[in-house]
């Protein structure tokens, strides 16, 4: 399922993974680090929604 | 304009854009300012620059008050051009290798935007530097107020904060502090600036208001990148922030229309006497190509209802409503109703068009709309009114 930041907008796609964050393609949302922040805004985690 | 020395030892030395009239698609009729600030003292500090091309006028305010070469850091509060742009010739003058201070997402921001090796300085929130001359400098980050790098620098014992482009207006003047220009004068041009920039993020606006307030800070003075310095009273803006950021609306209601033959107009004037009728205090019928799309926006802001009215071109909407259309729902209003209307000739799709484009910004769209084929008669514009009429109540929260 794909995520959605609430700051900024960017959406995260597990399909996708975050290259610059270091998270590999078919990565979901749950199994993100809890540091993980989204690569756009630095938003934290808690700030994404389901898309 | 000359530096001013807005408290002792701290300095505006910013520079006024008197002649803008476009800021990218917001209409600026009174110019605006790229406020930059100069502490004096143990260690001299810059907060933020100017647009590239006034970096030499930048450069000639700080040299009436210092050597550039004697500034010992500079903050960066927002890495948006019309603050960073003057940078890499201030770096040059100042020293390369000086801090050049910044939150996380300013530093990156920088990176990409001016690929210089300078010495950044990562800041967080809640961060605090000792400049000397008993002052401290503190850090806020402000992530998406309204870029993921934007800050604020609070200088803590004098109680001002340098909130880079919260609180500011694209207003140039001589005047320099709010109680040298007329009040209401300087609220309309807060609260364009702020429906055109910040709207969008008002939940984060209202958090962060929180926050501050929680924070207990001192505000003595507040100062932002653009236009006037608050120091007579900055509750004003505080107050007028809170109440924006909440999108408190107005018993008000706008009429947005684009008409080909005037019949769309005259449906439009209709509606408008059924919401005054209804008790409306405020109702404004707008032109959208007589009007900027940033100046509708500001009437937007704080109106309750929001009436659409276009022809229909070709099956679908007019150009001139569809630019105010995209660019309202990139600003995400809040808590409004909203009703369709429009004239058309052979198919006449406009209403439907628009009661989706208006569901989608997220209206409530009480009434189905109201299309008309060619000129409206009278009967037709008593619907109109009608229409006008049950929005005004709805709107007042009256019996329809």
């Amino acid at each position: 399922m794909k995520y959605v930041c609430e700051l900024c907008g960017w959406e995260y796609d597990p399909a996708e993974g975050d290259s610059e964050g270091g998270i590999a393609p078919g990565t979901a949302f749950a199994d993100l680090p809890d540091d993980w922040t989204c690569p756009v805004c630095g938003a934290e985690k808690d700030q994404f929604s389901p898309a | 304009m000359r530096p001013v020395e807005i408290a002792p030892n701290v300095f505006e030395v910013g520079v006024r854009d008197w002649n803008i009239r476009d800021f990218h698609g917001y209409s600026t009729p009174a110019g605006t300012t790229y406020n930059a600030f100069l502490i004096r003292g143990e260690t001299n500090v810059l907060i933020d620059t100017v647009k590239a091309e006034f970096t030499e006028e930048l450069l000639s305010n700080i040299r009436a008050i210092m050597d550039p070469k004697d500034i010992d850091i500079v903050v960066s509060n927002h890495t948006e051009m019309d603050h960073s742009g003057g940078l890499p010739r201030i770096m040059a003058a100042v020293g390369q290798d000086k801090p050049l201070y910044c939150s996380k997402m300013g530093a990156k921001n920088l990176a990409r935007h001016f690929r210089e090796n300078w010495n950044l300085k990562e800041v967080s929130s809640s961060e605090e530097i000792s400049i000397g001359s008993g002052r401290t400098l503190m850090f806020i980050e402000t992530r998406m107020l309204h870029w993921p790098d934007s800050m604020f620098t609070y200088l803590k014992e004098d109680g001002i904060l340098f909130s880079s482009d919260a609180f500011g207006q694209h207003y140039a003047g001589s005047e320099i502090f709010d109680d040298q220009m007329d009040m209401s004068e300087l609220l309309f041009h807060a609260k364009k600036y702020y429906a055109n920039i910040l709207l969008p993020f008002s939940a984060l606006i209202a958090k962060l208001l929180k926050a501050v307030g929680e924070m207990g800070l001192k505000l003595n003075m507040v100062c932002p990148d653009h236009g006037i310095l608050w120091r007579k009273d900055p509750g004003v803006i505080l107050d007028a922030y809170d109440r924006w950021s909440r999108q408190e609306t107005q018993n008000k209601a706008v009429v947005i229309y684009d008409t080909m033959w005037h019949s769309t107009e005259m449906m439009a004037d209709a509606i408008v006497s059924g919401l005054v009728e209804a008790g409306v205090e405020q109702v404004r019928p707008i032109s959208v190509r007589r009007s900027h799309r940033s100046d509708i926006m500001t009437e937007i802001m704080d109106a309750k209802v929001v009436m659409v009215g276009s022809p229909t071109l070709n099956n679908q909407i007019f150009p001139a409503l569809m630019d105010v259309l995209t660019y309202m729902k990139g600003l995400k209003p809040q808590g409004k109703i909203a009703a369709a209307f429009g004239s058309y000739g052979w198919s006449g799709e406009a209403v439907k068009l628009l009661n989706a484009e208006l569901a989608g910004m997220g209206f409530e769209l009480p009434e189905e709309g109201l299309r008309i084929q060619y000129v409206p008669e009278r009967d037709q514009l008593t619907l109109c009114h009608g229409l006008g009429m049950r929005m005004g109540l709805r709107a007042q929260g009256r019996e329809v």
